[in-house]
């Protein structure tokens, strides 16, 4: 059997070896929820006489961890998918190269957070709290505006987190209220968890089972998501529909900005080809492309948003926000006080 | 077969399994640990940390194999005594949820016992209730999930499919004769149980205990899905550890730790099983099934069957029911109809609607699906069988070797994975290491499978065959081949199941070309909306009717020997 595996493994070795040396083979390293049109990776191949292949490496942390694991050897020329809260953690470790893109001109400053351009801002989303409009409705209850309207005996039981250990969604939340409340958060979270605030591990299982709005059919009207995830809800409906069924709360520091951000690997071959399609995740046909794709929004203001975005996804006009080194220097800590104070 | 120089064929018996797991099991672990473990790691917070998790991880363990063993002992009586309509399906049917992602297990059973699943929603409709009005309080009645009876309910519908097998097996080899012998010489049911039908199970019975016992001390989706985040066991922590907190010399103490655990249960089970081997002359399976006979054993019969048809087929009828069900979220324009039965979410998996580079062509996923499964079925036969026969009368050395042979199941996930990634990067991306790994978590179930019924065939059947002047090759195919045909069939479904229900998938990566259908649903389930949530539930179905279907099938194979003792 050894035999035989070492005889496929160095066949396959050699085919790879083999195949003809045009078009070129660009490797980009991303998390599992990075998608993206066939006709846009055409077109940057066709352009650049090049194969792009994408490898899935499990969720942002697992990816950052195997690009680490084998920064000596590099699997690929570029990691996409580090965010605000992993960025220093992956500054750290130095497994980028810098590389200022000329498309980054037009990029907001609020995106751009490593000011030695190891990294590129490419979107952007906002987790949010969604509520389900019909139950609100029927109830004739108010909406909650504020993250201290939720500790209203009015919204008893009504909300459904996710773990910040596990979830990066849930750990969004906690860094707004973080934010928001600073030293004074646990005490925040003291009184959710007295107006029986649900706690579970992952977003799936928040959103699809203990959501009222979702298909799932759960118990709870509110649900820590995505400001996206109305415009989804109306993409993906079944029959089709006119009104998005969920709305996102977009009070102050009710929401947490995730950016996420694409660099060049240390030590790959193909730096110029690498660098090309920085500049193409940057232009307006891939910022396009990425809304309806991963339900993100673009970093590049020229990109226009498709018509479901604009119409049903609302933008926080005050997001919190934390340095990311803030955030790495902390993490922990505030979630073991954060596991202390609500599992236990 | 073994008389011409015994201990080289005996090494060369050894020799395969073991380069196999040395190779893509020892080497890659051995690599991640040192490079990640630190010593500095042994700190007292640590060392309590671990601990703490490890007791919960043996608790519930323990706890799920008691629960596991009372529901698959009977199960096992009725499947190997019985004969009834609708026992293949129903025997199919117990194996098909080793199988199922996490996600859609919580899935399934969130559809039946949910808040708004088909229980209450039976109930609701009885009272001329319809179920859009009744949101007006959440419902907190059924509190399934988050709880610590969720977590072993799931564990015994994941597992006893393996108590089914392994102890079913070892029961339909059983002579009758022995029964009738005991009763006649006046001993009553219970007597013959304990005195004699026991004691000739206890090496399957050790067998299919050990392996639950390692599926539920490793439990990860379990855990995180349906337990929640109040619970945590040693792989549930090394998954936080690596990947979320990025403390991989944390992680990779915990790995350790679980895998220290696991070659202690293994060494204990090795020695309990060595002491009570007792070879009796067995009967070809198929000759101790008859039809249910008078009031008692028809009770039991049927009891059993609506038992287990109610906790195996109706979270399982759940799935294909909401993969036709339009039962979307209550809108805003109330009136129109939200319910009703569709064949949208099939149809809908046929179109790449968004133009993704990632979307996954149902039929591309089902083939993809199949043919890692039956590599991996191959595979895993090829080496089992000579581990099997290694296994059977070892010498002393060649027992310190067997625990060796369950460790990739004590193995964590994560570890592993990133194992493989230093161990083999340029060779990461390739198709082929997917069935070597999902080969890794099927050995162990392939060799107990094969073994208990290896080690029960009597040597003087052989050596009277031998001396009648049969080849080594007859006296295998004639007397060995006929006992081992039946396990040879259930090893070979549990690899096809552990294939297709992609334990190892997490552990590579993956490049898109070559999605299975587990990827494609937790694709779709990343996003929200109706026709996601729908087109989940219709690729679980999808798989749940391969799994069965395919079972079916190999259990239908009518191997060459087989039923000809």
């Amino acid at each position: 059997m050894k035999k035989l595996t070492l005889l496929l493994s160095s066949l396959l070795l050699l085919l790879a070896s083999c195949a003809p040396t045009s078009p070129q083979t660009l490797t980009i390293m991303t998390h599992d929820s990075f998608a993206i049109s066939e006709e846009v990776v055409a077109a940057f191949e066709k352009e650049n006489n090049a194969d792009v292949v994408f490898l899935a490496g499990g969720d942002a942390g697992e990816a950052l961890n195997k690009t680490i694991l084998s920064q000596d050897a590099p699997l690929a020329a570029l990691l996409f998918g580090v965010d605000n809260t992993f960025l220093s953690r992956a500054l750290e470790a130095d497994i980028f190269e810098a590389y200022q893109s000329p498309a980054l001109a037009d990029v907001p400053d609020e995106f751009k957070l490593d000011t030695s351009n190891q990294v590129t801002p490419v979107d952007y989303g906002d987790v949010c709290i969604n509520y389900d409009k019909a139950y609100f409705a029927d109830n004739n209850l108010t909406v909650p505006g504020s993250l201290e309207d939720l500790t209203k005996p009015e919204y008893k039981d009504l909300l459904v987190v996710e773990n910040p250990t596990t979830s990066s969604p849930g750990l969004a939340f906690l860094l707004a209220t973080r934010a928001h409340f600073g030293d004074g958060y646990l005490d925040y979270w003291r009184s959710l968890k007295e107006n029986g605030v649900v706690v579970v591990d992952g977003w799936e299982t928040a959103y699809y089972t203990n959501f009222s709005a979702s298909s799932g059919r759960g118990p709870q009207p509110m649900v820590v998501s995505y400001a996206s995830s109305p415009a989804a809800e109306v993409i993906y409906a079944d029959p089709p529909i006119d009104d998005a069924p969920t709305a996102s709360i977009v009070g102050p520091d009710t929401c947490f900005r995730q950016i996420e951000f694409v660099g060049i690997l240390k030590g790959t071959q193909q730096r110029a080809l690498a660098e090309k399609f920085v500049d193409f995740m940057l232009s307006t046909q891939f910022q396009e492309d990425m809304p309806l794709q991963m339900f993100v929004y673009p970093v590049n203001p020229s990109a226009q948003l498709p018509e479901a975005f604009v119409k049903y996804a609302q933008i926080p006009g005050q997001p919190a926000t934390l340095a990311s080194d803030v955030i790495a220097a902390n993490r922990d800590k505030w979630i073991d006080e954060w596991t202390d104070t609500v599992l236990k | 077969m073994f008389s011409a120089s015994p201990w080289l064929t005996r090494l060369l018996l050894w020799l395969i399994p073991l380069t196999f797991l040395g190779l893509f099991f020892f080497y890659p672990f051995a690599r991640i640990i040192a490079l990640t473990f630190n010593l500095s790691t042994l700190t007292a917070e640590n060392l309590q940390l671990a601990f703490s998790v490890l007791r919960f991880t043996f608790f519930q363990a323990l706890l799920s194999t008691l629960l596991t063993l009372i529901i698959g002992l009977p199960s096992a009586y009725l499947f190997a005594r019985f004969d009834f309509r609708g026992k293949p399906l129903l025997r199919a049917l117990t194996a098909v949820p080793f199988m199922l992602p996490t996600v859609v297990v919580a899935a399934a059973f969130n559809s039946l016992l949910g808040p708004r699943g088909w229980m209450n929603l039976l109930l609701q409709v009885s009272n001329y209730q319809l179920p859009i009005t009744n949101l007006q309080s959440p419902i907190s009645n059924l509190q399934f999930q988050g709880t610590l009876p969720a977590i072993l309910i799931a564990h015994v519908f994941y597992n006893t499919t393996i108590v089914i097998r392994i102890v079913g097996n070892a029961l339909s080899r059983l002579d009758p004769r022995l029964d009738h012998a005991a009763r006649t010489l006046g001993a009553d049911g219970w007597r013959t149980w304990w005195h004699v039908t026991l004691p000739l199970l206890k090496p399957s019975l050790l067998a299919s205990s050990l392996l639950v016992f390692l599926f539920d001390f490793t439990s990860f989706g379990v855990i995180l899905l349906l337990g929640g985040p109040s619970f945590s066991t040693l792989e549930v922590e090394i998954y936080i550890q690596a990947v979320k907190r990025l403390n991989l010399s944390l992680a990779a103490l915990l790995s350790l730790i679980q895998l220290l655990c696991t070659l202690i249960f293994s060494i204990l089970y090795t020695r309990i099983v060595s002491r009570n081997t007792t070879q009796i002359a067995p009967r070809s399976a198929g000759s101790n099934v008859r039809k249910p006979r008078g009031l008692r054993e028809f009770i039991f019969v049927f009891a059993f069957c609506i038992l287990l048809s109610a906790f195996f087929l109706f979270p399982l009828l759940a799935l294909p029911l909401r993969s036709t069900t339009r039962l979307e979220a209550d809108r805003g324009q109330r009136g129109e109809v939200q319910y009703g039965l569709t064949t949208d979410y099939y149809t809908e998996l046929f179109i790449n609607r968004r133009g993704s580079v990632f979307y996954v062509p149902p039929i591309q996923a089902t083939l993809n699906s199949l043919g890692y499964a039956i590599t991996t079925v191959f595979i895993s036969l090829l080496l089992g069988f000579p581990a099997a026969f290694a296994l059977n009368k070892p010498t002393r050395l060649e027992r310190l070797l067997d625990p060796l042979l369950m460790l990739p199941l004590g193995a964590s996930a994560v570890t592993l994975g990133l194992g493989f990634l230093v161990a083999f990067p340029r060779l990461l991306a390739q198709p082929f290491l997917v069935p070597l790994a999902h080969t890794l978590i099927a050995l162990p179930f392939v060799i107990r499978t094969l073994q208990p019924a290896l080690a029960s065939i009597p040597d003087r059947l052989r050596h009277a065959a031998a001396s009648l002047g049969a080849s080594p090759f007859q006296v295998w195919k004639n007397v060995d081949w006929p006992i081992l045909s039946h396990a040879t069939l259930s090893a070979a479904t549990f690899a096809f199941t552990v294939s297709l229900g992609e334990f190892g998938a997490a552990i590579l990566l993956t490049r898109p070309e070559y999605p299975t259908i587990p990827v494609a649903i937790s694709r779709f389930l990343s996003q929200p909306g109706g026709l996601n949530y729908g087109q989940a539930m219709a690729m679980a179905t999808i798989l749940l009717v391969i799994t069965t279907l395919g079972i079916l099938l190999i259990e239908k194979l009518r191997l060459p020997g087989a039923g000809e003792f």
